[in-house]
This record gives C-alpha cells, sequence and structure tokens, in this order.
C-alpha cells in the first residue's frame, strides 16, 4: 500500500467512527439488543476476506482449510445476526390504535 | 466478471446499506426495515466478491456459505430470548474467530511468496491476529459465563494485572519483531496467536457475571475493530467502514451501561466486581419490613388509576413476563394505566428486558426508559418491582457511604405505596441491603414471580 493509499484508508476509518458514534447515540435505548445483534451481523463483513482466501488456489492447502473456516465463522455471525435481529424486530408492536 | 473499478462502486453501495440500515434502527417503526437493508448491503457484498475476477475456485466458497448460514439460522431459529446475551456473545466471537484466521491467512500467503510486507500491512495484520483472538476466546469465556457453564464469579489470583501486562509486552514484542524483521521465524507468529488467544481469556475471566453486559458491548465493538483491521491488510474499504461502524457502536454501549452502574469502564475491566459478596454498608438490624398478601396486593392493583411495573432479571429468569402482560390487561380494563419502568441494565444485556417485554407482546411505547419515568412514580398509586434489587435502592441517592451510592436508581420508593416481588429477602447482585425494603410505604409479597402473579391475576379478576 503506498503512502498515499494508506492515509485515504486512515481518513476513511476515522470517518467511519464518527459516523457510527452519530448513528448510534440516537437508537433508543429499548432497541439496543436489536442494534447490538444487527451490528454484529455487520462485523461478518469479514466474510469479504474469508472468501477472497479460500477463492484464491495460492495460498496453499493450508490457505483453503483457514479460509474454509473463515467463511463458516463469518457466516454464522451473518445470517445469525441479521436471522435473530429479524426475528426480535418482529415482537416490537405499539400498543393498539397507536396511543396510551 | 466484472472490473475493479465496478466492483468498488458495488461495495460502496454495500456500505451505504449498512449506514442507512444502522440510520433506520434509530425507531422502533422502521428498524425491521433498516435491518433488511443492512442484510441486503451484505447480500450485495458476497454476490460481488463472488463475481470478482480475483475469485477462481468456488467449491470451498459454496461449502463455507452452506455450512456456515446453515448453523447461523439454525442458532437464531432456536434461541431463546433469555439466552440472547449467549447469542450474541457466541455471534461476536465466530466475527474475531474470522478476522483472526483471514489475517493468519495473509501473512502465511505473504511468507510464501517470500514478498516482504511493507509496515502497515504487517502492523493491521498483528492488529488484527490480537483483536481478533482476544474476541474468539474472549466471547467464550463471556459465553461460558452467561451460560452458567462455569461460575459466573469474578476468577482472581495474585499477580493477575502483572502476569497480564508482562503477556501484553510479549505480544508487542512478537510483533515489533515480526515487523522489523521480516525473516523473523513462523514460531513468532503462531506465538504471537497463542498469547493473543491466551490474553483473551485472562482479561475476562476476572469479570463478574453482573458485568457481562459491558463486556458484550466491548467485544462487539473489538469485533467491529477486527474487521476494520483485516480491511486494512486485504485494502478494503468496504470491511473499513462497516468494521469502524460496528467498533464504535460497542464503544458507545460499553459507555452507556457503565453510565447506568455509576462505574468507569476501567473499574468493570480490572476491578474485579463480584469476587465476593461487598459488605453491607448498613445492616437491616432493628428494621422490620411489612409485608403483604395476594388478596391485599390485588385489591390495591385493582383499585389503581396508575401502576408502574420494575421488572429486573428475577422477572426473566422466573419466565413470567406472560402472567405481567395478563395482570397489565385486566388492571387497563378497569380503567388504570400501567407503564413498564426499564433501568439499563435491568437485563444481561443493554436493552435485554425490553425484548423479553416484547415477547409477552407488552407494547413498546409502554416501556419507558428511566429518565422518562422518574417524574412519574411521585404520581403513581402503586409500583410493582419485580425481581428487582439494586436498580431501586435508594441509597444510590441518599446514603454516601454505600458502594452504589450514585449510582442512577428508578425512584420506585417515591410512589405512593411500593409493592416488592421477591423470593426472600436475600441482597440482591452488589449485596447491598435495601431501604426500599423497610420503606414506609412499602409491602413485600414473598413468593416465586411466576406463582404468585399467578395467583394476583386470579385474584385481581374476582375483585
Amino acid at each position: 500500500m503506498s503512502g498515499m493509499d494508506l492515509i485515504g484508508f486512515i481518513v476513511v476509518f476515522i470517518l467511519a467512527t464518527y459516523l457510527g458514534a452519530s448513528l448510534i447515540g440516537r437508537v433508543p435505548p429499548t432497541l439496543h439488543t436489536p442494534l447490538m445483534s444487527g451490528a454484529n451481523a455487520v462485523s461478518g463483513i469479514t466474510v469479504v476476506g474469508a472468501m477472497a482466501v479460500a477463492g484464491h488456489t495460492d495460498y496453499g492447502r493450508l490457505g483453503t482449510v483457514l479460509g474454509f473456516i473463515a467463511i463458516v465463522f463469518a457466516m454464522m455471525n451473518v445470517v445469525g445476526g441479521y436471522a435473530v435481529t429479524d426475528r426480535m424486530l418482529e415482537m416490537f408492536k405499539k400498543a393498539p390504535g397507536g396511543d396510551k | 466478471m466484472i472490473s475493479t473499478s465496478v466492483e468498488r462502486l458495488l461495495y460502496l453501495v454495500a456500505t451505504v446499506l449498512f449506514i442507512t440500515g444502522l440510520k433506520q434502527l434509530q425507531s422502533p417503526e422502521t428498524a425491521r426495515r433498516g435491518n433488511q437493508v443492512s442484510a441486503l448491503g451484505m447480500l450485495l457484498a458476497i454476490i460481488v466478491t463472488l463475481l470478482s475476477t480475483k475469485t477462481v475456485t468456488y467449491a470451498t466458497i459454496a461449502a463455507g456459505l452452506l455450512v456456515g448460514g446453515a448453523l447461523g439460522l439454525y442458532m437464531a431459529r432456536s434461541v431463546k430470548m433469555t439466552s440472547m446475551p449467549q447469542m450474541v456473545a457466541l455471534l461476536n466471537g465466530v466475527g474475531g474467530g474470522s478476522s483472526l484466521l483471514v489475517a493468519t491467512a495473509e501473512f502465511l500467503h505473504l511468507q510464501q511468496t517470500g514478498a516482504t510486507a511493507s509496515v502497515d500491512v504487517a502492523l493491521s495484520t498483528h492488529l488484527g491476529v490480537l483483536i481478533g483472538a482476544v474476541t474468539l476466546t474472549g466471547s467464550a469465556i463471556a459465553w461460558a459465563k452467561l451460560q452458567e457453564v462455569m461460575t459466573g464469579k469474578a476468577i482472581v489470583f495474585g499477580g493477575q494485572k502483572t502476569v497480564n501486562a508482562l503477556l501484553f509486552a510479549v505480544i508487542v514484542a512478537l510483533a515489533s519483531w515480526l515487523i522489523v524483521v521480516p525473516t523473523a521465524p513462523l514460531w513468532a507468529f503462531y506465538a504471537l496467536i497463542g498469547l493473543s488467544l491466551l490474553i483473551g481469556v485472562l482479561l475476562v475471566i476476572p469479570i463478574g457475571g453482573a458485568d457481562m453486559p459491558v463486556v458484550i458491548s466491548l467485544l462487539n465493538s473489538y469485533s467491529g475493530i477486527a474487521a476494520a483491521m483485516t480491511g486494512f491488510v486485504i485494502k478494503s474499504e468496504v470491511l473499513v467502514v462497516s468494521g469502524a461502524l460496528v467498533g464504535s457502536s460497542g464503544i458507545i454501549l460499553s459507555q452507556i451501561m457503565c453510565k447506568a452502574m455509576n462505574r468507569s469502564l476501567s473499574n468493570v475491566l480490572f476491578g474485579a466486581f463480584g469476587a465476593a459478596a461487598g459488605k453491607s454498608s448498613k445492616t437491616a438490624e432493628g428494621l422490620v419490613a411489612k409485608t403483604t398478601n395476594v388478596e391485599e396486593a390485588a385489591l390495591q392493583l385493582a383499585y389503581a388509576q396508575t401502576v408502574i411495573v420494575v421488572p429486573g432479571y428475577g422477572l426473566a429468569v422466573a419466565q413470567a413476563q406472560h402472567q405481567v402482560r395478563e395482570l397489565m390487561d385486566l388492571v387497563e380494563k378497569r380503567g388504570g394505566s400501567v407503564k413498564f419502568a426499564i433501568h439499563p441494565v435491568a437485563g444481561r444485556m443493554p436493552g435485554h428486558m425490553n425484548v423479553l417485554l416484547a415477547e409477552a407482546n407488552i407494547p413498546y411505547d409502554k416501556l419507558l426508559d428511566m429518565d422518562d419515568i422518574n417524574p412519574e412514580f411521585e404520581r403513581t398509586d402503586v409500583c410493582l418491582v419485580i425481581g428487582a434489587n439494586d436498580v431501586v435502592n435508594p441509597a444510590a441517592r441518599t446514603d454516601p457511604s454505600s458502594p452504589i451510592f450514585g449510582m442512577p436508581i428508578l425512584n420506585a420508593d417515591l410512589a405512593k405505596r411500593c409493592i416488592v416481588m421477591k423470593r426472600g429477602m436475600s441482597a440482591g447482585f452488589a449485596g447491598i441491603e435495601n431501604e426500599l425494603f423497610y420503606g414506609e410505604r412499602t409491602q413485600m409479597l414473598f413468593g416465586d414471580a411466576k406463582g404468585t402473579l399467578s395467583k394476583l391475576v386470579a385474584e385481581v379478576k374476582q375483585v
């Protein structure tokens, strides 16, 4: 990675951290558990890296094994996270009529 | 097959979908759609990776996607809502584990080809390994504590902090060696992995079960940062952005939890709270708690105009959420209003109690946060405390010598009448005597939450 590239990535990382903080700060406490499991699913994005390892022949046999386990782990995180979040959010209902 | 620029653009679209999804989580009305939008972004990212020119073999990928997806779906479908903290701990762990494996594979690949990694790639690789490994084993311990496979008590031994500091110093030394001397032997890298896994265990065992909400939030953050580090290694913007988003979300949730317990993050992580039951600052000697019975309590509830229920984890353990809802329906049918006061640490993770009550079909607009409900207690006819203790202890407001002094609490003691449902007079998690139980306006209703609530429901029906 060239110096300029690296700085670009660091800029992206810092801006995304601030964006995340401002987004999460406004989530009401009642949704904190689904927020956490949903955010969790997003961190399963490492599946992209895992697929790059497993789908490439250069990494050798060990690479394929590591890549396979990495995909399984990341997919558990992705599918498990989104599915369980959906299951929880489905239960959140407003009072009938929408008022107290 | 698609070109690299198109690939990067589509990853950007996926990133935007993640951000939009998170934004829609800000309201219960749009939250479900937000989660689906985010999932769509993930699907897009996976498809783009499949179409990438860099992908040449598909069998391993397909097998991995299927096995992992099926396991994830099974877990999500079968998990009980009370076990949600364990589930999230497990998901954090596998996410961190995945980042660890990817960073490891990248490192080994570079070694094989004999190429020298630039300092920044090497640094992010080792950071990815360290954070991924800590997330993996730390989450495993958190899971075991929550699942009660191992003791929930803090495990402490002499020189613990020194051992941890030494281990950490060795890890830093190993990583520096590997970065500065690219020809450093491979065992140094394996040692780095092993020690990082070990320090993950050592960091979590001294933390008590009651503090697990903070630990889970923090590990959630780590799993994101590990993904971001992997992004630096494989030069992927989508990994860096998504990782950073999750990283900051976990940090914010940990801070909220710490604030709710009036403890600093370092106190939670290194204070070994709950190793032994704390000494109560005041004893209950000479104080007598008034008790009541189901019939009397039912009468008070039946004629109350305003009722606030303070649910604690005891309610969830007893699986009595449905009985509470029945009681709520009955009181409302008689013209009273029922609200629920939710303390941030009422469950075993942030927002856990809200999920448990939502499962029992209690509308979310009846669940009020501490700051919103506290001014209402004074005007409330009956406050019903079910299985909660420390979060309604007025000593947090009034007694500077109490270990929980300064912790934000629900002002149950200010209600016109307070009925405390509890198994017995035992002290709470913090091991502190609760003055609320001896208050002028308090009546104790002993028994297990589920049985007593069922009897209450039957009695209120007859009033």
